[in-house]
């Protein structure tokens, strides 16, 4: 590789080698307490999750999952979503070796792009089912449906708003330890929601649609 | 002493003065668990001030071991007598709860009296199906026969307690619950509503009055030819928020009438009947 | 009630009906006069305030000094303060709702059916949100860093922001007082009844944002003590050497980051029904409340270990310092407390047996909830234990630990009756459950939170709290639980349900009467602490203990000077064992200067809390007036504080070795001039701060 040493390579993209305790003791309280901040926001996806599938019944005769999903968006939203993850890999990965700052930040608007892609397509399937007389105020399924898939959304938007602010703090100063730690962070935040993506592609719109 | 007097009388309230076999069978478990409870709790009561005042700074007669702080014996002691206790509290409430299950049929030697109730906004409504009368804010039942009671509400979550005989059951909007009791001696009982639902809460109390099966059938004759008729439109006008200044009864119900009360909540029979069938 | 259809742009749902002073004169009943004057109350109480802060020019004091500070000791302090107020408040409804069943016996009482609902509404929620979380953070925040060896917690500024978002949440609920009604719907909030069509006012959205506020602030709390206490520790300090308080801390912590979130979706589903015309829980469309119910028990059985693990915690280091000896069984109190965390998560259904599950559902949970009880039981044995082969010193903390251990049980066994389905049946939404949580949060939370004030304040203030109006206090709280809860027993057991503002069996009258007696002298109890802190105030000069360790305790929170410096400790202690400090004592190695000092870096004073806390607030109070530029101008102002705070690069500053050798070395001095104090003296002037070991 590149002359990394082992040391490095425990803390990589941390460059925490020869720092002093109590900073080396901020960095890992930093990422813990992120961690520990995604653990809580899964329990709260996982409790949508449960009420979503209590509910699938739950349509008071009016339109379900079968008939509102479109396959084709719910596929390219996805797609949209799993390169953006990619993306925020390179995000990582050019922050680690990258010799100038500027790559970071394509990547890092590579990752908005994609990001904001995939929100627009998802505003546009929800307006067409408002239209379709199928919004969240028509049954307690729907409402499930909306919140569920709309709180990913809101966290989606959040990300891309974090994005923007780091995209200002990088070009400000730079990165220094303290953005290395926030991009670090959004990482962990971006892919999070990719997963929590794939649980939703697959419980929701896959599962609706064949049934 | 006037006060004691009185407040013995509490004594006539509630399961401890249980008129039916739910209400005598939750009471026998509450003395057993009471008991039980009482030799676990006892010893700490009293053990804790007395080893406080003994162990008490001017007491120079005792040893001070400020660095004592574990034996095998006193764990075993504190672990596993515990344990067994909670062990043997499981099986009696693993056997009571099976046993006193709401939704249980119980047996007597008359068929079961279908009751149909319905939660309102502050009354309690009852319909008998198969007599095709109804009451409001009072309930006549005869003794010594399974009272099987389908509950749902026409507001919000209220629940039905029968302090002496049985209870309690939520009644939830388009769902059905179920309870079954069996009043064991005529007499008059308390029935009513312990989950808040605003302004009449308190008032939400009714009678429950307990005849000899001759008596009960006397006066399902005599209601039967009470000319009111619950139907759609009275529904809805015993819906309204109100407290009834006296029991109402009907000699005539429309027939599923609660099945449609229970179709109004969700707009559809979406929920059917709740819990285990 | 208000029209809920009068809207206008600027005011939202505001109007002149809003106001209880409007009301009261136009009706003026009892119960609209009493509501008039705690809305003036809330006035005249905040303008006094400002007034006297102007008078005396302490602005600048308490902004650069308090509201702007990241010191964990301040962040604390600011805590239980604000929490003694809202018990304050809870503590005078809790009055009138036992006087109002005094005397509503076949009358109509002094307070209206209405009242007398937000009367039992904003009692529940503030004391569980806004009085004993709180007053636990408050507690964890001054002494847990300390009892680790670090300077801070994790994260000093997500602290201040958790207070201020608090406070925010207790802001809300005051404004209520002032600004139209409170919810009706308890704390517990279940809907339908708390859905638009059966309540369209404010009151149900002045509970959902407040306990939103008070939830979101929880849930960043854990997760600073969680990191705090897993990556802080000072070295050598493994976690087998832990105070109990701290191993208590953290279990709390944890569940605080994994109960609030069940919360979170139950009042954002809700507020989804109100606002945007959802059905998650509604009648109609499918909704279901049952799903609620989960939600909300998932969080709220949780919820009340929250409440209990942080009190235990005090106990055992109160019961360890007051006899003067090591704790009992010091691995099976760690044991238990884990237990009893993991176990927390598996009961909820316990508060809805009535609900209709089948038996074999009912019977599980009611299993695992008596499972709880075992390690509770090892506990308090423990603590019994520890007394024995002791010196038991009688000191106000150990008087409210000991209270504890006989009444708590009690509950205990009441709690073992509830956990039994065809028990519960009987007594579910009765007196009895009321008596059976109060007999838990009163002797169990409560006194221990009052214990822990006593304890720590010494050293938080740098000197004692005169024990006389302590006993006298722990008396009154300890009659006054009798008094106020035994006769709920026996009345739930004869069927009397909760929350009812009028009763008509006279066969009532004794019991009830006992009661309002009992509430009477629980709120002698408050006014005796506060008599207490005020007369020790009067008196810091002949009370003081600037050595800091009054009672020869054995953590290192009693290692260092009362108050202790902004950083804590001079230099990061290295543990060898449990009880540290104690043994340095024992082996004469205590207040010893260090070999070599060196540059201290804190945290500097940041206001980006405040502007998160008061633009949370006021965005909320927005939301239930549905005033939305209010709203929206102040979501904006939240995030800039966010924003400003993070993009700030020197969030320290420096504190020269110099600096911090002086220090030292100055109370290194007071500490070896003054003569340790027997233990028979140590309520007396001549306590300095140093204790004789014997």
């Amino acid at each position: 590789m590149s002359g990394v040493t082992e040391p490095e390579l425990r803390h990589i993209g941390f460059q925490l080698a020869g720092v002093s305790r109590e900073e080396r003791q901020q960095v890992n309280s930093d990422v813990l307490g992120f961690w520990a901040f995604l653990m809580s926001d899964a329990v709260i996806f996982a409790l949508l999750f449960s009420i979503y599938v209590t509910m699938l019944e739950a349509t008071a005769g009016g339109p379900g999952g079968h008939q509102e999903f479109k396959f084709s968006s719910a596929f390219w939203e996805t797609m949209l979503l799993l390169t953006s993850s990619f993306a925020y890999g390179m995000v990582s990965v050019s922050a680690r070796y990258a010799r100038k700052d500027r790559w970071v930040l394509l990547w890092l608007a590579i990752t908005f792009g994609l990001g904001a892609g995939f929100l627009n397509m998802e505003a546009h399937d929800f307006i067409s089912m408002f239209h379709d007389n199928a919004g969240p105020d028509r049954s307690g399924y729907l409402s499930s449906f909306f919140v569920l898939v709309g709180t990913h959304g809101s966290h989606v938007l959040s990300g891309l708003l974090w994005i923007l602010a780091m995209g200002v703090q990088i070009a400000m100063y730079g990165l220094d330890r303290r953005t290395r730690v926030n991009l670090v962070r959004l990482g962990l935040f971006w892919h999070f929601l990719d997963i929590v993506w794939v649980v939703i592609f697959s419980v929701v719109y896959l599962h609706g649609l064949i049934r | 002493m006037v006060s004691a007097l009185t407040g013995c009388s509490m004594l006539s309230r509630g399961f401890l003065a249980a008129a039916g076999p739910v209400a005598a069978q939750e009471r026998h478990e509450f003395g057993i668990v009471v008991l039980i409870m009482l030799f676990v709790i006892g010893p700490v009561m009293l053990i804790t001030p007395l080893m406080a005042w003994h162990y008490r700074l001017s007491n120079a007669n005792t040893a001070f071991r400020p660095q004592w702080g574990f034996s095998w014996i006193l764990e075993g002691l504190i672990w596993i007598p515990p344990s067994a206790i909670v062990v043997l509290l499981a099986v009696f409430l693993w056997q009571n709860t099976e046993q006193l299950d709401p939704y249980k049929p119980l047996a007597s030697a008359e068929p079961s009296i279908e009751v149909e109730a319905v939660s309102l906004d502050w009354k309690w409504l009852f319909i008998y199906p198969s007599l095709h009368i109804a009451t409001v804010d009072q309930l006549v039942l005869p003794t010594l026969r399974n009272i099987h009671f389908r509950l749902t509400s026409g507001t919000v979550m209220q629940s039905l307690l029968f302090p002496q005989l049985a209870g309690q059951i939520y009644a939830m909007a388009g769902m059905t619950t179920q309870l079954n009791l069996i009043v064991a001696k005529p007499g008059k009982y308390l029935g009513e509503n312990t989950q808040f639902n605003g302004d009449g809460y308190p008032h939400q109390k009714f009678q429950v009055i307990g005849l000899s099966d001759a008596a009960f059938q006397q006066w399902v004759a005599s209601t039967q030819s009470n000319p009111s008729v619950l139907n759609d439109s009275a529904y809805k006008t015993l819906s309204k928020k109100s407290v009834l200044p006296h029991p109402v009864s009907y000699g005539n119900v429309t027939p599923g009438l609660f099945a449609s009360i229970l179709r109004q909540s969700t707009g559809a029979d979406q929920k059917g009947s709740h819990g285990h069938a | 009630m208000p029209d809920p259809h009068v809207w206008h742009p600027f005011l939202g749902a505001l109007s002149a009906d809003s106001f209880p002073f409007v009301e009261a004169w136009r009706d003026p009943t009892v119960s609209k006069i009493i509501a008039a004057c705690a809305g003036g109350i809330v006035i005249i109480g905040a303008a006094v305030v400002i007034v006297l802060i102007t008078i005396l020019g302490k602005w600048r004091y308490l902004w650069t000094e308090w509201l702007t500070s990241l010191d964990h000791k301040k962040i604390g302090i600011m805590y239980i303060v604000f929490s003694l107020i809202m018990l304050t408040r809870a503590l005078i409804e809790a009055v009138l709702m036992r006087l109002q069943q005094a005397v509503a016996i076949n009358s109509p009482g002094i307070v209206s059916p209405e009242h007398f609902g937000q009367l039992f509404s904003t009692h529940g929620t503030i004391m569980i949100f806004f009085m004993a979380m709180p007053f636990i953070a408050g507690l964890i925040n001054f002494a847990m860093p300390l009892q680790i060896g670090s300077r801070d917690v994790a994260f000093p500024f997500m602290n201040s922001v958790s207070l201020f978002l608090t406070i925010g949440g207790g802001a809300l609920i005051m404004a209520s007082l002032v600004f139209g009604k409170f919810s009706t719907g308890g704390w517990s909030g279940y809907p339908p009844y708390t859905e638009l069509a059966f309540n369209s006012g404010e009151g149900p959205d002045y509970w959902i944002w407040a306990v939103t506020l008070s939830s979101a602030a929880s849930m960043l709390t854990g997760i600073n003590f969680a990191v705090t206490i897993y990556k802080m520790r000072a070295p050598g300090l493994t976690w087998m050497r832990l105070p109990l308080f701290t191993w208590t801390s953290f279990c709390t912590a944890l569940l605080m980051i994994f109960a609030m979130p069940p919360l979170t979706v139950a009042t954002l589903l809700l507020a989804a029904d109100r606002y945007l015309g959802m059905h998650f829980f509604t009648n109609t469309a499918a909704g279901n409340m049952m799903n609620f119910v989960n939600l909300f028990w998932m969080f709220g059985h949780p919820e009340v270990y929250i409440l209990i693990l942080p009190s235990f915690g005090v106990y055992s280091e109160v019961v360890s310092a007051f006899s003067s000896k090591e704790l009992y069984g010091y691995t099976s109190l760690v044991i238990a407390t884990m237990v009893i965390a993991l176990l927390s998560f598996t009961v909820w259904l316990h508060h809805f047996f009535t609900m209709g599950q089948s038996p074999a559902i009912n019977a599980s949970f009611g299993i695992a909830t008596m499972l709880i009880g075992i390690p509770t039981g090892v506990k308090i044995y423990d603590w019994v234990w520890t007394m024995f082969l002791g010196k038991v010193r009688f000191t106000p903390p150990m008087l409210f630990s000991i209270a504890f251990m006989v009444t708590f049980v009690i509950g205990g066994m009441s709690g073992i009756i509830l956990a039994t389905p065809p028990l519960d049946y009987m007594v579910h939404n009765t007196l009895f459950l009321v008596a059976h949580f109060h007999n838990m949060l009163i002797p169990g939370t409560l006194y221990g939170l009052i214990a822990g004030y006593q304890f720590w304040f010494p050293k938080a203030f740098g000197f004692r709290l005169l024990e006389k109006w302590g006993w006298l206090s722990c008396f009154c709280w300890v009659v006054g639980f009798y008094l106020a809860f035994m006769p709920l027993y026996v009345l739930g057991a004869g069927g009397v349900p909760r929350r009812e503002q009028e009763l008509f069996d006279s066969a009532f009258r004794p019991w009830v009467a006992i009661a309002f007696t009992g509430a009477l002298f629980l709120f002698a109890g408050l006014i005796a602490l506060f008599i207490q802190l005020w007369v020790s105030v009067k008196g810091r000069h002949t009370n003081a203990v600037p050595v800091g360790d009054p009672w020869g305790a054995r953590g290192l929170e009693w290692s260092v000077s009362a108050p202790p410096p902004e950083y804590n400790f001079a230099t990061i202690p290295h543990v060898s064992r449990r009880d540290a400090f104690y043994w340095r004592k024992v082996n004469h190695g205590a207040y010893k200067p260090a070999d070599h000092y060196q540059d201290i870096e804190m945290p500097r004073n940041s206001m980006c809390g405040i502007v998160v806390g008061v633009g949370a607030a006021a965005a909320m109070f927005g939301l239930v007036w549905h005033i939305w530029w209010l709203v929206a101008v102040n979501a904006v102002v939240t995030l800039f504080g966010g924003f400003v705070r993070a993009f700030r690069r020197n969030l320290n500053h420096t504190i020269p070795a110099a600096t911090v050798e002086a220090h030292d070395r100055r109370w290194l001095a007071v500490a070896n001039a003054v003569q340790p104090v027997a233990r028979t003296h140590e309520s007396s002037m001549a306590n300095r701060g140093l204790a004789c070991l014997e």
